[in-house]
């Protein structure tokens, strides 16, 4: 009897349980508030003309204006600059895919000599200061001709992308059962086959996620990107670092082009909210 | 009998909310704790009874041999301006390890590791406590869950260098939110180009601002993993909310907070893009750290034996940390 009362309780217990700190919600939508304040302010200075932002400070623009967002599309430096940015991120999404995806596949199935000083080999390089890097590719990427390109850019990502890429893609992939692999073989499959026909259509999700991860930290990436370039294949973060002149820094015109690099974040952030915790610490969580 | 009942019903609980709730999220605890329940699981046994196939080599084969372009040439090109003076293409001398004897006696250079350690250590003071109250307090259910996920985790795909600009723009005396409330509400003095202490505060902010979503985010998907008959016992105990953080919700975020400190600890004490954009390593030297000195000796001054051996030692640190953090991974991650 007691107990057939008790049967439905736990649920309505543990709800109760789990919503516990009656401040906590409150809190958290500050918190999140708060975590947008800078953000909403530098767009509203992209709305703004340049005076009235030296002018005289005020918390809502006293007039609207786009012109900041027109001078970035018309103006070449920027928005080639933007080009730049995405052909050699897309260019770094793709290659260290093509190249991570068999890797990942072979550490998630496969032991061999050696593959656990390999897997930390790539980790080190994830985790390495691209500092460290900068003269020796200054000099390699000039004297092999792939100073200034987009390809360059691409390659020297490859870096720190394709160790990403590995293990992400080899978190998601352990997740798979090996049944599968087994139950194919029996059927035939030749592992190129198997690999292509029915275990990529399987982790599409995770080449989505981890296709996205290469693109958003080549995206960010200023440092290298900076260093071997000089006009061609100008990133857009190097062309918003050098935006003082004569006249002082055109602040309304920076904080336009803060804006226009968020948005692919901003786009694809819904469909990725899930795996944003997994693919920062690199398929792990 | 009872307890092994309640082994049962967390082993499925934990699977359960792994699936529906976010992906594959399995911390490593919870896989840790199915292989002590049920030693003969596949997730347990995974490790050891992948088919060992030497040809799976030429699977790997790609990736090596991209990384070893990427990487290491350039670091034997490193190595080999380290233990040389480079006057001109022809004209060197070998010189041992005299680069390394003066860049561990740099003044400049040791001070910028202390500092760099400081910035680390205050940013994992602060991020640490703040991300996992804020993943105690995010909604669990309903239509919040999502907004809250994007809210939280928007900082963290926004390109450094914008952080950096956002932070310029907002920190700022004249035009900025943030700086305004303090010159003219506050009533402080606190303008980031001119004082030290102020430049530091706002890079701090601006690494807090930025980073503490991802461990709010990694401990978020940590609490979710852990089963309701935890917190029915808990209830059924009469437990405060405190006493159910302290003792249930805490020792089980071990895994994804380890992983959350190594992040932190790694990519702080690598920290280049955000402070170059905001002061540019100054005012004086005050938040120059060692990826901003180390790019201004390489490619400002281009002194290449210095740069060298200054990147080997800071190389070597990085190396030694991820080992650490290799085998907290592969232990608590399998």
């Amino acid at each position: 009897m007691a107990g057939e009362g008790r049967r439905t309780e736990p649920v309505a217990v543990a709800a109760k349980a789990r919503r516990q700190l009656p401040w906590a919600r409150t809190v958290f939508w500050l918190y999140a508030a708060t975590l947008m304040l800078p953000l909403l302010w530098m767009f509203g200075m992209s709305i703004r003309p340049n005076e009235d932002i030296l002018g005289s400070f005020s918390l809502f623009p006293q007039r609207v204006t786009f012109d900041n967002y027109q001078t970035f599309f018309t103006d070449s430096v920027w928005y080639s600059s933007y080009l730049n940015s995405i052909v050699y991120t897309s260019m770094n999404a793709v290659m260290s895919l093509i190249v991570a995806l068999p890797a990942a596949y072979a550490f998630s199935r496969f032991r061999f000599a050696g593959d656990k000083h390999l897997f930390f080999w790539l980790l080190t390089n994830r985790m390495a200061p691209p500092a460290v890097f900068l003269l020796p590719f200054f000099q390699i990427y000039q004297s092999v001709g792939l100073f200034d390109t987009h390809l360059g850019v691409a390659i020297a990502h490859m870096l720190f992308n394709v160790p990403l890429a590995v293990w992400i893609l080899e978190g998601f992939m352990s997740g798979i059962p090996r049944e599968i692999d087994e139950t194919a073989a029996i059927d035939g499959y030749s592992l190129p086959r198997f690999f292509i026909r029915i275990f990529l259509p399987l982790i599409r999700s995770a080449i989505g996620v981890t296709a996205f991860f290469c693109f958003m930290f080549s995206w960010v990436e200023l440092l290298i990107a900076r260093t071997i370039t000089s006009v061609n294949a100008k990133p857009i973060a190097a062309t918003m670092t050098r935006t003082v002149s004569a006249a002082g820094v055109d602040w309304g015109l920076l904080a336009a082009a803060g804006v226009l690099t968020i948005i692919p974040g901003a786009v694809v952030i819904w469909f990725v909210r899930n795996y944003i915790a997994k693919g920062f610490a690199l398929g792990r969580v | 009998m009872t307890g092994r009942g309640a082994d049962e019903i967390s082993t499925t609980g934990a699977t359960v909310a792994g699936g529906q709730v976010t992906g594959e999220v399995l911390t490593g605890d919870v896989l840790a704790g199915a292989a002590r329940e049920a030693p003969g699981e596949q997730d347990a046994s995974r490790a050891d009874t992948r088919t060992r196939n030497n040809r799976a080599w030429f699977l790997v084969l790609p990736v090596v041999v991209s990384v070893a372009f990427t990487a290491v040439i350039p670091l034997m090109t490193v190595v080999n301006f380290s233990v040389q003076d480079i006057f001109s293409p022809t004209d060197r001398i070998f010189v041992g390890l005299d680069w390394f004897r003066s860049v561990t006696r740099d003044p400049e250079i040791r001070a910028a590791l202390l500092r760099t350690l400081l910035f680390s250590a205050q940013v994992l003071l602060l991020e640490i406590p703040l991300g996992v109250a804020l993943a105690v307090s995010m909604p669990r259910r309903g239509v919040g869950v999502s907004a809250a996920l994007v809210l939280v985790a928007l900082p963290l795909l926004i390109p450094w260098n914008v952080v950096g600009t956002i932070w310029q723009i907002f920190a700022r005396g004249d035009i900025g939110l943030g700086g305004w409330t303090i010159n003219n509400v506050l009533g402080v003095n606190f303008n980031y180009t001119l004082d030290s202490t102020d430049a530091w505060i706002t890079v701090l902010l601006m690494d807090v601002w930025h980073w503490t979503p991802l461990v709010a985010l990694l401990a978020y998907a940590g609490l979710r993993s852990i089963p309701d008959p935890y917190f029915q016992a808990a209830q059924i105990d009469g437990a405060s909310a405190w006493a159910t953080f302290r003792h249930i919700q805490l020792p089980r975020l071990r895994g994804v907070l380890t992983i959350a400190i190594l992040l932190r600890f790694m990519d702080s004490f690598m920290i280049y893009t955000e402070p170059f954009v905001v002061t540019g390593g100054g005012p004086g030297n005050a938040t120059s750290f060692l990826s901003i000195l180390l790019s201004k000796i390489a490619v400002g001054q281009f002194d290449l034996g210095p740069a060298g051996a200054f990147s080997l030692m800071y190389f070597l640190i990085v190396q030694i940390v991820s080992y650490v953090f290799f085998t907290v991974l592969t232990r608590t991650g399998r």
